[in-house]
């Protein structure tokens, strides 16, 4: 069955959602995180969505329930890379998100987690800011 | 009513892949009437919604797009139809905020505001018709 792959990097778990989801992969995915979270014991959660042309009440259920249920576990996750077109539909549409933090792109992301996690979101964020150490 | 300038296929709605390819085909034609990347994301994400609808509460069903052209303007009109139970309280249904106790979709308030023209046809065990159209601006 397809799957969408989640990535493991220190105590971060990245997703990059690169596929038109089918609910049952959405929920599929939903599973496999919460999985992993209590697996590798993470502390975060990166969904990278800026591939996604649509995000509907499903898929926007599913972020959702995937920030709530990561917190349980002790994980925050920050959802990057919405679409402008998206972001407006998502709120016209009367999706707001709400409980999950997002970031503009990759690498603020794993800055948002860093100030949480002490792994490997931290090196890379500071690998980011400063780029020419 | 709307004269239909290409009438497509019926696509039909028995699965989540099918869902997929209704999004898709909507996405080609929305792009082919060079909707606004803004009108094309409202218009496949209602039929997201609509099309998920009609598999689930409706059992499955079909979604016809196509291309109109009335008094000038240029629109997408799309027709979602099932033989399932139909919807008891259509009021109810189009209020804001109302799920169905499985909790899917959003109900259809806000569906209906992504979209130009809105119209839903249902009856205890009569089935659903919801039509909806986006024109070009």
């Amino acid at each position: 069955m397809e799957r969408v792959p989640i990535l493991r990097i220190g105590d971060v778990l990245l997703v990059s959602i690169q596929i038109d989801l089918q609910d049952h992969i959405a929920l599929q995915l939903q599973d496999d995180l919460s999985q992993r979270i209590v697996d590798t014991g993470a502390k975060g959660v990166l969904i990278d969505i800026s591939a996604l042309e649509i995000v509907d009440s499903f898929v926007g259920r599913m972020i959702s329930t995937t920030a709530a249920v990561s917190r349980v576990l002790d994980a925050e996750t920050v959802v990057v890379g919405m679409q402008p077109a998206v972001a407006i539909t998502l709120v016209e549409l009367g999706l707001t998100l709400q409980g999950v933090r997002t970031a503009l792109d990759v690498d603020r992301g794993l800055a948002l987690l860093a100030q949480r996690t002490g792994g490997a979101a931290t090196l890379l964020a500071q690998d980011d800011d400063q780029p020419g150490d | 009513m709307t004269s239909p300038a290409t009438e497509t296929v019926p696509h039909a709605v028995q699965s989540d892949a099918d869902v997929v390819r209704v999004r898709q085909a909507v996405r080609d034609l929305a792009v082919s009437a060079k909707l606004s990347l803004v009108d094309q994301t409202k218009l496949v994400t209602a039929t997201s919604e609509l099309a998920r609808n009609t598999l689930v509460y409706g059992g499955g069903g079909e979604v016809r797009a196509a291309l109109v052209e009335r008094a000038g303007r240029i629109g997408i009109e799309i027709v979602f139809s099932d033989d399932g139970p139909g919807i008891p309280d259509v009021d109810l249904a189009l209020t804001d905020g109302w799920t169905s106790g499985s909790g899917m979709g959003l109900g259809l308030s806000g569906t209906k505001r992504l979209v130009d023209e809105f119209e839903i046809d249902t009856a205890p065990g009569a089935g659903t018709r919801v039509r909806i159209l986006k024109w070009k601006r």
